[in-house]
This record gives structure tokens, C-alpha cells and sequence, in this order.
């Protein structure tokens, strides 16, 4: 498994593609399609073995075995489900508003999908490698705010309401700490660029330099993904399934999937920021970079699920009071902490 | 601003109303101002079903009234009905019924406590309970032959004495308890989210409780230790040393940490029976049609939910002319539409969870 094996294809595919007296500008978009297209794949595989590996991690938790027919080990369970669900009639009450109803399943995807376009999955692999990647990636993912908004509202149903109207107001209270707990990491690198700011870690991870930050990056990541003990959208033991009642069949399960995908975005967001993204620990060099960035990316989805099936669910005051009395608060302390740090660090001139 | 209410039906086929119950919720945003429960979805008329069958076939149908604790059930009305015919149950059988019967109260129990930690959002700790449950459900299909609905009870007895093989796995089982009741101690009560959501949350007052009739772990949750097994022993209960655990606040989470202590207790009583067991008949002598004396008869058991109370009326005929349960969780329901006001849409499901109830023993 060689480290450029990735950029060694995409070389490869370039060479090919001038080889054969494609115009470089011709050849450059086609080798980006190319990238965009692995991306969009890869996610979505990586989507349904997170079902399944969700699955198994609750039922090892849960003293069960997990799926275990279909496929070896159960590994073809989600894609036999997802299969069901496509057959499935997709269910469109009589009073839903028509075009909104079925628009927000499909524009659920996009918000995670458009955030992978610049997360770098090994050393020089970022499909596009933007100066203000990070700025990026937490305008897109709190896009989906709008998204989970639309099917709660079109849906017309009381619960959807109530759903819709838990999202808008948990995600615009966690976005706050979400965003001000990465600006430590911003202040102490000086840079937006998600390429510069995994290189400014391989001195030490920003866990240890920031380890209020990670913490309350954490937290706040689970809220905006909604899983427990933050679900409060979904709560199906209050308010069905949230936004999502009125759902049937694969309307449903995008939904479901896009869950996992915004997961990724968090973690990979987690690993990139604090935890040294694809740079190997102790001098590791014999995996590759890209490796190691999978090992620690799904490191952080373990613990999302352990968590997730550990904890029982927040009441809404609670979590509001949380967001808005613990974490903010913290991650402003954190802002200037760091910032008298930087200060008094930079005057005795080490 | 100008607001509004609205109104939303909570059931019957949601997910946490425990069953078919349905509650119409007239809420503020997430705060309710009005709520208004409809109970009856699952009535099934037994109490007028009764009248058509003879004494002991009305047996199983009790079975369908609480079926997580079929044995207490059955135990009310057998109860009733030796009462009336004034039938002196041998001292073997009175053993056996405290077992099964203790077992049951354990197995409903861990359904509360398993259901509840699903209804504040915890799904492993139900699955937990449910692996437990599950050996008490085999032991008592050793001692039935049924899971749930055992009919195992008789005017005058039980069934059937117990089979030897019962007794390691339930001395096993036994052994485990404490430990287990720490396991769900350390998963679900002991978690800060869950006490963040249960205390000073429902708060049921000792005279609220009072004057709504309230019984068994609802009651005891509020501080008051009114246990029928041991303020007015009946079967062989006066023989046991056992303690009746109660609550401070009268909280969710004072109801909820009652039952798992009172499964410690029960195990406690089911050994100091399984040791105390004396030998003989497991049946009294009871003629074969059964046909009570004119009169009425009303008896009260405690069962998981509450204090189970059945009246039996005989006009002296093979079938009963009417019979009337008092059923604990129906009961317990009565508070309910007043206990809501005022909390949100997460704590009506916490507070009914609470409050833990079977809808067929609800509805009858």
C-alpha cells in the first residue's frame, strides 16, 4: 500500500490523458470529475457500512450478535435494506406541501456531500485544496439546518412541526460553540487552509494544545449531527421520528443516510483540526498518510456511537440552557485564554 | 406577539403511550396547558365475559389483564373467590404462589424499569432488562408451560407442584440479582443525563397520592410505605422479613429507583420461601363444579402496579353473577391528566412511563 498510490493514479490518469492529445484544460476538468466522482462514491459506501457498523457496535453494546445473515457477517444487511426501501412506495400525504415534501430528501445529501470536496484524505489528497477550507466546511454543513427545516414544516404534520422547530432552534444554538470553539485552532495557526493547519500539527495535535476546544468542538459536533444525547429532532419516543414521520420508503432512508454522512463531515472535521489529520503518531511513516487519517476518522465515529448508545436523551431546556450557559461561555473563555497565551508566549519571546 | 395553542393527539398508536392509550395534549409550544387522557382502546369486556364462564375458567382471562405479571393477577381473583367460598389454601401451595408470584413482580418490574429507560432515550439499558426478564420468563415456563399468560393459579391451589429442575436455575438466578440491579443502577440511574431528566420532575405529593388512591411504586415514590404484603399480610406474606422500600420527592426518579429496590426485596422473599418451603398438597379440597354461596367477596393483593382488589358476587350458580377488578394501573391513571400540566412534551412521556402502566389491565 504505497503513500502516493491516490496521486499516483490521478498522475497516471493525467499523463494518459495528455498522452493521447487531450487539451490540458480539457484534461484537468476530466481528472477532476474523476476526483469528485471517487469522492461522491467512496461517501456513500463509506454511508452504508457506517449502518452496518453502527448496528454491530449497538449490538455489542447491547449484549446481541447484530446482522449476521445476510452476506458474510452480515455485511450485505444495508445493502439488502436499502434495496427493500428503494422498492418501497414513497407515501405522499394528500395535504404535504407537494414540491418542498420531496425536494428536502434529496437536498439532504448535499450539504455533507459539498463539504467532502475539500477534506483531505491523505497528504496532498483534497479533492480541492481551498485557502478558507474551513470556512467552507461550516457554511455548507449548516446548510442542512434549511433541509431538515423543509421536511418538518411541508410535511403538515404536528410532530414534523415540532421536529422541525427543535432543529432550527438546537442547530443555530451549537453552531455558535461549533464555530468559536475552531478559532483557538485559527488563532494559533493563523490560516483558514485545512492543508496548513494539519501541518501546523506536527509538532503536537491541537487536542493537547486545545483541549477545551476538542471537548466542546465534540459535544457541539454530536448536537449538529442530532444523535443521543442530542437527538432531540428524531426523539422517537417523544415526537415519532420528528421531521422524518411523514417519510416513507427511500425518502426515508436518505434521511437516515445523510445522518452518517454529516457524521463523517464531524469527524473528519475532528481528525483534521485537533487530532492531526493524516500525520502519523510517534513517527509512524510506515502507513500511509491516508491511513492513518481512516484510523483516527473512524476512531471518532466510534466513539459518536458508543456514546450514542450509552446515553439517554437531554429535555429541550436542557439542551438550550447547555448550549447557550456551558458552551459558549467556555469556548469564549477558551478564545481568550488563548489569545493572553499567544500574547505572553510571544513577549518572553521563546 | 399574538400566540396560539394547539392541540396534539398523542396516541394511540405512539410509540411510548406502553400500548394503545391516547392522550389529547392542548400544548403552548412544547408546554402543556391541557391534558386530556382517553383510556379504552384495548377494553375487551372481560369483567362482563366473567359472567358467561364458570369460576375457573375466568382465570385466564385475568392472565390478559396485566400480562407482564399474569401470576399476580391470577392470585387476585383466586384470592377472591376462596374468600367467598371460605376454602383454607394449604400451607405448600401459599409457598409456591409467594414464588411465582415474586418472580412475576420481578419479571413486570424489568419491563418498567427496561421500557422507562427507553422512554427517556437510553435504548440498551431496555435490552438489558429484556436478557434478564428472560430467564425469569423460563423459569416460569418450567413451573406453567407458558411465558406470559400462565394460568398457573387455582381456586384452592395451583396448577401443579414444582418440578425439581426448577430450583438451581432459580437459585442461580437468585445469585445474580444484586448484581444485575447494579448493572442498571450503574447504566441507567446512575447517569446524570438520566437524573437530569427524572427528578423534581411529576412531583406526586404523599396527600395528592392519597386522595387519588394512588398505589404500589407510584405511591411509595412519595415517601408513604403503604405495601398490602406487609400492612396487611395476606398468604404467608407475615412470615417474611423483607422491607419496603419508598422515595423522598415523589419524583419520576423516586418511582423508578422504588421498583428496582423492590426487585432486591423480592429476591429476598422468594429465598427465604424457597428455603421455608414445607412439604404436602399443593391443592385444597375443592368439590369439581365449584359453586360458591350466595354472597360477595372482595379481596386485595399487591400487585407490580398497585393494590389489585377483585369483587365477586355469587348468586350461588356455577358462574360467577359479577365480577369487578380494581386494576392498579387504571387507578394510578386517574392523576395523570392533572399531574401533565405544565411540563413539556419529553416529560409526558417521562411521566407516564413513570407511572407504569399495562394497557390491558388499563382497559380490562
Amino acid at each position: 500500500m504505497g503513500e502516493n498510490i491516490f496521486t499516483g493514479i490521478a498522475a497516471g490518469l493525467r499523463t494518459y490523458l495528455a498522452g493521447a492529445g487531450v487539451p490540458p484544460l480539457a484534461s484537468e476538468f476530466i481528472v477532476m470529475v474523476v476526483k469528485l466522482l471517487a469522492v461522491i462514491i467512496f461517501v456513500s459506501l463509506n454511508v452504508v457500512w457506517l449502518v452496518y457498523m453502527e448496528r454491530k457496535v449497538a449490538a455489542y453494546i447491547q449484549c446481541r450478535i447484530g446482522p449476521n445473515r445476510v452476506g458474510p457477517k452480515g455485511l450485505l444487511q444495508t445493502v439488502a435494506d436499502v434495496v427493500k426501501l428503494l422498492a418501497k412506495e414513497i407515501i405522499i400525504p394528500r395535504r404535504v406541501d407537494k414540491i418542498v415534501y420531496l425536494a428536502a430528501p434529496v437536498l439532504v445529501f448535499v450539504p455533507p456531500m459539498m463539504a467532502f470536496a475539500v477534506i483531505p484524505w491523505g497528504e496532498g489528497m483534497a479533492p480541492i485544496d481551498l485557502n478558507i477550507g474551513v470556512f467552507y466546511v461550516l457554511a455548507v454543513a449548516s446548510l442542512s439546518t434549511i433541509i431538515f427545516w423543509m421536511g418538518g414544516w411541508s410535511s403538515n404534520n404536528k410532530y414534523s412541526l415540532v421536529g422541525g422547530m427543535r432543529v432550527v432552534a438546537q442547530m443555530v444554538s451549537y453552531e455558535l460553540p461549533l464555530v468559536l470553539s475552531l478559532l483557538g485552532v485559527i488563532m494559533l495557526t493563523g490560516t483558514l487552509s485545512i492543508t496548513e493547519i494539519v501541518n501546523a500539527q506536527r509538532g503536537t495535535w491541537f487536542i493537547f494544545a486545545q483541549p477545551l476546544a476538542f471537548l466542546i468542538y465534540f459535544i457541539a459536533g454530536v448536537s449538529e449531527v442530532n444523535r443521543t444525547p442530542f437527538d432531540l429532532v428524531e426523539g422517537e419516543s417523544e415526537i415519532i421520528a420528528g421531521p422524518y414521520t411523514e417519510y416513507s420508503g427511500m425518502g426515508y432512508a436518505m434521511y437516515m443516510l445523510a445522518e452518517y454522512g454529516s457524521m463523517m463531515v464531524i469527524s473528519c472535521m475532528c481528525t483534521i483540526m485537533f487530532l492531526g489529520g493524516w500525520l502519523a503518531p510517534f513517527g509512524w511513516t510506515f502507513l500511509p498518510s491516508w491511513f492513518w487519517f481512516f484510523i483516527k476518522v473512524y476512531a471518532m465515529i466510534f466513539i459518536f456511537m458508543w456514546i450514542r448508545w450509552t446515553y439517554p436523551r437531554i429535555r429541550v431546556d436542557q439542551l438550550m440552557g447547555f448550549g447557550w450557559k456551558v458552551l459558549v461561555p467556555l469556548s469564549l473563555a477558551n478564545i481568550f485564554v488563548t489569545g493572553v497565551g499567544m500574547y505572553i508566549y510571544r513577549a518572553i519571546g521563546w | 406577539m399574538k400566540t396560539q395553542t394547539y392541540v396534539l393527539n398523542m396516541g394511540p398508536q405512539h410509540p411510548s403511550t406502553h400500548g394503545v392509550f391516547r392522550i389529547i395534549l392542548e400544548l403552548d409550544g412544547e408546554v402543556v396547558v391541557k391534558a386530556t387522557s382517553v383510556p379504552g382502546y384495548l377494553h375487551r369486556g372481560i369483567e362482563k365475559l366473567a359472567e358467561a364462564r364458570t369460576y375457573t375458567q375466568v382465570i385466564p382471562y385475568t392472565d390478559r389483564m396485566d400480562y407482564l405479571a399474569s401470576m399476580l393477577m391470577n392470585w387476585g381473583y383466586v384470592a377472591a373467590v376462596e374468600k367467598l367460598m371460605g376454602v383454607e389454601v394449604p400451607e405448600r401451595a401459599e409457598y409456591i404462589r409467594v414464588i411465582v408470584g415474586e418472580l412475576s413482580r420481578i419479571a413486570s418490574h424489568l419491563v418498567a424499569v427496561g421500557t422507562y429507560s427507553v422512554d427517556i432515550g437510553g435504548f440498551t439499558g431496555f435490552l438489558y432488562c429484556f436478557r434478564d426478564r428472560e430467564r425469569v420468563l423460563d423459569l416460569l415456563e418450567m413451573v406453567s408451560g407458558s411465558r406470559m399468560t400462565f394460568s398457573y393459579f387455582r381456586i384452592g391451589g395451583v396448577a401443579d407442584d414444582l418440578p425439581p429442575e426448577f430450583f438451581p436455575p432459580l437459585q442461580k438466578f437468585l445469585k445474580d440479582l444484586p448484581s444485575l440491579c447494579d448493572e442498571y443502577d450503574g447504566l441507567i440511574t446512575g447517569n446524570e443525563i438520566f437524573q437530569a431528566r427524572t427528578k423534581y420532575v411529576g412531583i406526586i405529593t404523599p396527600e395528592m397520592g392519597i386522595n387519588y388512591s394512588l398505589s404500589g411504586p407510584v405511591l411509595r415514590g412519595s415517601g408513604i410505605p403503604y405495601d398490602l404484603r406487609k400492612v396487611r399480610p395476606y398468604g404467608v406474606y407475615d412470615r417474611f422479613d423483607f422491607e419496603v422500600p419508598v422515595g423522598k420527592n415523589g419524583d419520576c426518579f423516586d418511582r423508578f429507583v422504588c421498583r428496582i429496590k423492590e426487585i432486591r426485596q423480592s429476591a429476598r422473599i422468594i429465598q427465604q420461601a424457597v428455603e421455608g418451603l414445607p412439604e404436602g398438597p399443593i391443592m385444597a379440597k375443592i368439590p369439581k363444579v365449584i359453586k360458591p354461596p350466595a354472597g360477595e367477596a372482595y379481596a386485595e393483593i399487591e400487585s407490580s402496579k398497585g393494590i389489585l382488589g377483585c369483587y365477586v358476587v355469587s348468586d350461588g350458580s356455577p358462574k360467577p353473577y359479577r365480577v369487578h377488578f380494581r386494576r392498579p394501573s387504571f387507578i394510578n391513571l386517574g392523576y395523570l391528566d392533572e399531574l401533565l400540566v405544565g411540563w413539556k412534551i419529553a416529560d409526558v412521556i417521562a411521566i407516564l412511563g413513570s407511572l407504569d402502566i399495562v394497557l390491558g389491565e388499563v382497559d380490562c
